[in-house]
């Protein structure tokens, strides 16, 4: 008595899901949250737990306590599941608390001194007390970018040079390269500056952009060979082959199957890379130190930066350099994301990174 | 009568091209110069830092004095100054020591949260919320540690203070909470915390793409076997990230031993030798580097020279110890 | 073998008014969504007790998908959804109140790939659902050794139970996964490809574990191989796509759908034709 079913024939069903949290439960939920944020500003009122952190640790220990209440009611599986659940969320907000107060911070504080003239003009005709809508950061910017540009163009063909030498040719100092470059990584930044300063600083006889650009590379090197080392490993062997199999001479096949393969995932290196060195401090504290105008000549003295321009408006103390220290902030963290969403831009058109994508 | 005879073996070669032997010479010749510079600057660290550690030996490293006899910055005696007797001495014992403090105190705060943090993002987090926290995250990491030193001096400061005076209210029997006067600002406890917060976005994006190459159908079988969310966390997720979560609370460690500018701002540099971590008081080599570069003399950037490398050579234990652990801790199968 | 368990909607629907209480799995007009893709169309099949149930098709006819339906594992892709219902032993198991884990425990699942945990003895490996559900056992030694037993790993292993569950070969790996399975007592065992990935000396010994499980509990297997259909299973269930969602075309004794179908693609299909 076997029967057919009745094949192919597309019957209308409602999509359902029933696994998922419901929106009366989700509004109950929602509402929970709120009693206790409220029960919890109570007990910082009636309690010696005071300001925002301790209404986050009273509101903490409330949900703590509500969780366990209720697990109190379920087996030992669900009251571990529903405490970790809370401790972990806890744990996250906390990592992330700090940050969003800086990006907050660095707004509210930051846009008083924001005017156009600020991305134009310098400090030379303006102390770092006058008010605010004369001078600016003009100059550190300018600075910022020649320095950066003098690290990328330095860094940029030694680091893929050496990352297809670690993953193509693989020589005889595979192993010794590798290893200096993976030690080299971890120079902190205060020692590369220290090093430009001795040698390029001593020998020119000033500080200059060039010896300040020359810091960042030193920093900027072993980051970008490993990168480049990594991205060109994510290429499968198989592509390689079946450029050897079609004929192809070793280079051919490296500069036409394996870098286009590689091309975004090595310009998002490289980017990151300056997102990375824009904000570093300490080495141009040690090699171009800060000036208050214009300097075009990388080799022209002392030039200034944004974060050397930052502290040094810091350091200065007073209301309105103080002001002027969290713009310079300001605009810093807007070039570094700036950087950061070209970088990820470029890093979703990877081929590598589209065809890992549609296999999950 | 058949004899096989076996046969010579014929060496094989891989021959290239001229073409080829140009391509590959030219990418030796980048990857020799990356290597040389690299050497270059160690050699350099080395060589500068010699006269020093002849001078002083040993004391360098444990000595807890610095004091330096006058002399012009860029060279160039300053007037007057005959071969005098030279007083000066060098060393940082309480800065390396300081170093280490802050930087524990900041791992210490930085790796529950980091584990915390990437755990909620991989199994907690609302999946529509899932791709911004990821990329809120890896900006975080991009935050330059400058405005890291501004946010703690002028936010932080109110409040980890607050949390200082707490300590040492209810814990000062335990020596390292208690202080000699109470004034606990540009303290290593605060500034260890925002070196953690600073930590914390470089641990927390490595161990949130470490948990994220958990293979599925291990955490799908955790679940078909009638495990929880925590079960398969703690039972697949926690071990397969083991080494990775390790490697990236190193990589952690490295930055917080070699930061200079945070530190610089948010802690008092004493030449002392001080565990009283609530104490306006601490030790740090990379900022004493930049705080004494200013009126350097040329014997005193030796000395600085030194500290860098026994900064460099600290971190480069920390980064060898993290690759051991990942290479022996990394699950087979 | 004239009258056979596996039915259609229809008379699914109608047995229901008669007999209350199937014992078993069953589906009632099950669909699938992966957000908007509609995967899987209008699946109602019965799963008899202690039976052997193969579901055969070309790739991408939702024979994965149906089978994660089964023991609520197609929840977790992000924008899966569904419709119909799955009836354990006459109880939906969709229904609200219902804690997918215990679902989990009472199906269990053997997936395509071997995968033993990495950081767990092959002991601890038997013994992880035990732990992660919280089970109370104190006989883990025979619970170790029967598990074992069943899924024909136990002589092989018997010596080397600290041994990491990597250091098996791929074979005595989806062993070791079976075992661990069994010993969370499941009544149905789902097995998705499970020989997929091995060698042809190793799935023999797995269709022989098969047979032996069909003692006790209900057997649902993903195969590829027709031969091995043949070779393990009573029922068989064909299912197929035209671009479309996949269906079900026929479900029958494994001899009648191997020797004489009533749908042509089917005769098609187990003859090696197309797929
Ligand atoms: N995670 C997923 N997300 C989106 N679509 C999926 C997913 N898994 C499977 N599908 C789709 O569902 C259909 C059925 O897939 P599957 O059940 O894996 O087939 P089978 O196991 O029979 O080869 C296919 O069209 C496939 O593309
Ligand atoms: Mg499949």
């Amino acid at each position: 008595m076997s029967t057919v079913a009745n094949a192919g024939q597309l019957t209308t069903a409602e999509p359902r899901r029933p696994w998922a949290v419901s929106r009366s439960k989700r509004l109950l939920g929602f509402g929970r949250m709120l009693t206790f944020a409220v029960a919890a500003f109570v007990a910082t009122i009636l309690t010696p737990l005071a300001n925002f952190d301790g209404w986050a640790v009273a509101f903490l220990l409330i949900n703590l306590a509500w969780v366990i209440g209720i697990a109190s009611k379920l087996g030992a599986k669900e009251r571990r599941d529903a405490v970790l659940r809370v401790v972990i969320t806890s744990l996250a907000v906390l990592a992330f608390v700090p940050w969003l107060s800086i990006l907050v911070t660095v707004i509210l504080k930051g846009y008083r001194a924001v005017y156009p003239g600020y991305f134009i003009s310098d400090m030379r005709t303006s102390t770092p007390d006058d008010e605010l809508n004369i001078g600016g950061a003009g100059h550190a910017i300018v600075g910022s970018l020649i320095m950066v540009a003098i690290a990328t163009v330095v860094t940029l063909p030694l680091g893929i040079l050496t990352g297809i030498y670690l993953t193509e040719v693989r020589g005889r100092l595979t192993f010794l390269v590798r290893f200096i470059v993976q030690s080299m990584a971890g120079v902190p930044s205060v020692v590369a500056g220290l090093f430009i300063f001795a040698t390029v600083v001593k020998s020119m006889g000033q500080y200059s952009g060039l010896a300040g650009g020359l810091a960042l590379a030193v920093l900027m090197l072993p980051t970008v060979s490993r990168t480049a080392e990594e991205v060109l490993k994510l290429v499968p062997d198989d592509i390689r082959s079946a450029g050897y199999a079609l004929g192809a001479r070793q280079w051919r096949t490296a500069l036409l199957v394996v870098l286009p393969t590689v091309r975004a995932g090595l310009s998002t290196a490289a980017i990151l890379g300056v997102a990375r060195v824009i904000g570093e401090t300490a080495p141009l504290l040690l090699t171009s130190l800060n000036t208050n105008g214009f300097v075009w000549n990388p080799i022209g003295g002392t030039v200034a930066s944004l974060p050397t321009y930052i502290f040094a408006m810091f350091m200065y103390g007073t209301e309105y350099s103080n002001a002027r220290a969290w713009t310079g902030s300001l605009v810093l963290l807007a070039l570094v994301f700036f950087f950061f969403i070209i970088a990820r831009r470029l890093g979703n058109k990877s081929a590598l990174k589209a065809n890992a994508n549609r296999r999950k | 009568m058949t004899i096989v005879e076996t046969p010579e073996p014929r060496q094989m070669m891989v021959v290239y091209s001229r073409a080829d032997r140009i391509f590959r010479r030219i990418v030796t010749g980048g990857a020799l110069t990356s290597l040389l510079l690299l050497g270059f600057i160690t050699a350099f660290l080395v060589m500068r830092s010699a006269e020093t550690f002849r001078q002083f030996g040993l004391d360098f490293i444990t000595g807890s004095e610095w004091f330096s006899a006058g002399e012009d910055p860029l060279g160039g005696a300053v007037e007057g100054a005959v071969e005098e007797v030279d007083e000066s001495v060098f060393s940082i014992g309480p800065m390396i020591v300081g170093s280490l403090v802050v930087a524990l105190i900041a791992m210490l705060i930085a790796l529950p949260l980091s584990i915390g943090g990437a755990l909620y993002i991989e199994f907690y987090a609302p999946r529509s919320i899932y791709r911004v926290l990821v990329s809120l995250l890896d900006l975080a990491a991009a935050i330059p540690s400058l405005i890291f030193g501004l946010w703690g001096i002028q936010v932080f400061t109110a409040i980890g203070v607050r949390w200082a005076t707490l300590l040492n209210d209810r814990l000062s029997f335990i020596p390292i909470f208690s202080v000699e006067f109470e004034n606990f600002g540009r303290s290593p406890f605060v500034a260890g915390c925002v070196l953690a917060a600073l930590v914390v976005p470089i641990t927390t994006s490595v161990s949130r793409e470490v948990y994220s190459r958990t293979p599925r159908d291990l955490i799908d079988t955790c679940f078909a076997l009638g495990g929880s969310k925590w079960g398969a966390i703690r039972s697949v997720v926690m071990p397969y990230g083991k080494s990775g979560v390790i490697a990236g609370a190193m990589l952690g460690l490295g930055r917080a031993l070699g930061e200079t500018v945070a530190i610089y701002l948010m802690l008092n540099l004493v030449f002392r030798y001080s565990f009283e971590i609530l104490d306006s008081a601490g030790g740090n080599v990379a900022s004493m580097i930049a705080l004494k570069f200013g009126e350097a003399t040329d014997k005193e950037i030796s000395a600085l020279i030194a500290s860098g490398l026994v900064l460099f050579i600290i971190t480069l234990i920390v980064n060898m110890i993290a690759s051991s652990i990942v290479a022996r801790t990394t699950p087979r199968a | 073998m004239t009258q056979t368990q596996i039915t259609t909607n229809q008379s699914a629907n109608q047995q229901n008014g008669e007999t209350s209480k199937f014992i078993g799995l069953e589906t009632q007009g099950v669909h699938a969504w992966f957000g908007k893709h509609h995967a899987l169309s209008n699946v109602s099949l019965r799963f008899p007790e202690r039976t052997v149930t193969g579901l055969i098709g070309p790739s991408g006819c939702g024979k994965s998908t149906f089978i994660r339906l089964l023991n609520r594992m197609h929840e977790f892709i992000p924008s899966a959804a569904m419709a119909g219902s799955v009836l354990l032993n006459g109880s939906d198991i969709y229904a609200p109140e219902e804690d997918p884990a215990m679902i989990r425990l009472k199906v269990g699942m053997v997936f395509q790939k071997p995968n033993p945990f990495p950081a767990m003895t092959i002991r601890e490996n038997v013994l992880a659902g035990i732990k992660l559900a919280h089970l109370k056992r104190s006989n883990h030694d025979e619970i170790v050794e029967q598990c074992l037993t069943r899924a024909g790993l136990w002589k092989e292993v018997k010596d080397r139970l600290q041994a990491s569950g990597g250091s098996l070969s791929g074979g005595q790996q989806q062993r070791l996964c079976i075992a661990r399975s069994l010993a969370v007592e499941p009544q149905v065992l789902l097995m998705d490809e499970p020989c997929s990935a091995l060698d042809p000396g190793s799935t023999l010994r797995i269709e022989e574990t098969i047979k032996e499980l069909a003692e006790k509990i209900t057997v649902i297997i993903v195969t590829h191989n027709m031969q091995q259909a043949s070779r393990v299973s009573d029922h068989c269930a064909f299912f197929l796509t035209d671009g479309g969602p996949g269906y079900l075309v026929e479900a029958d004794a494994t001899r009648k759908m191997f020797t004489n179908p009533t749908d042509s693609r089917t005769a098609d299909y187990v003859q090696g034709k197309f797929g």
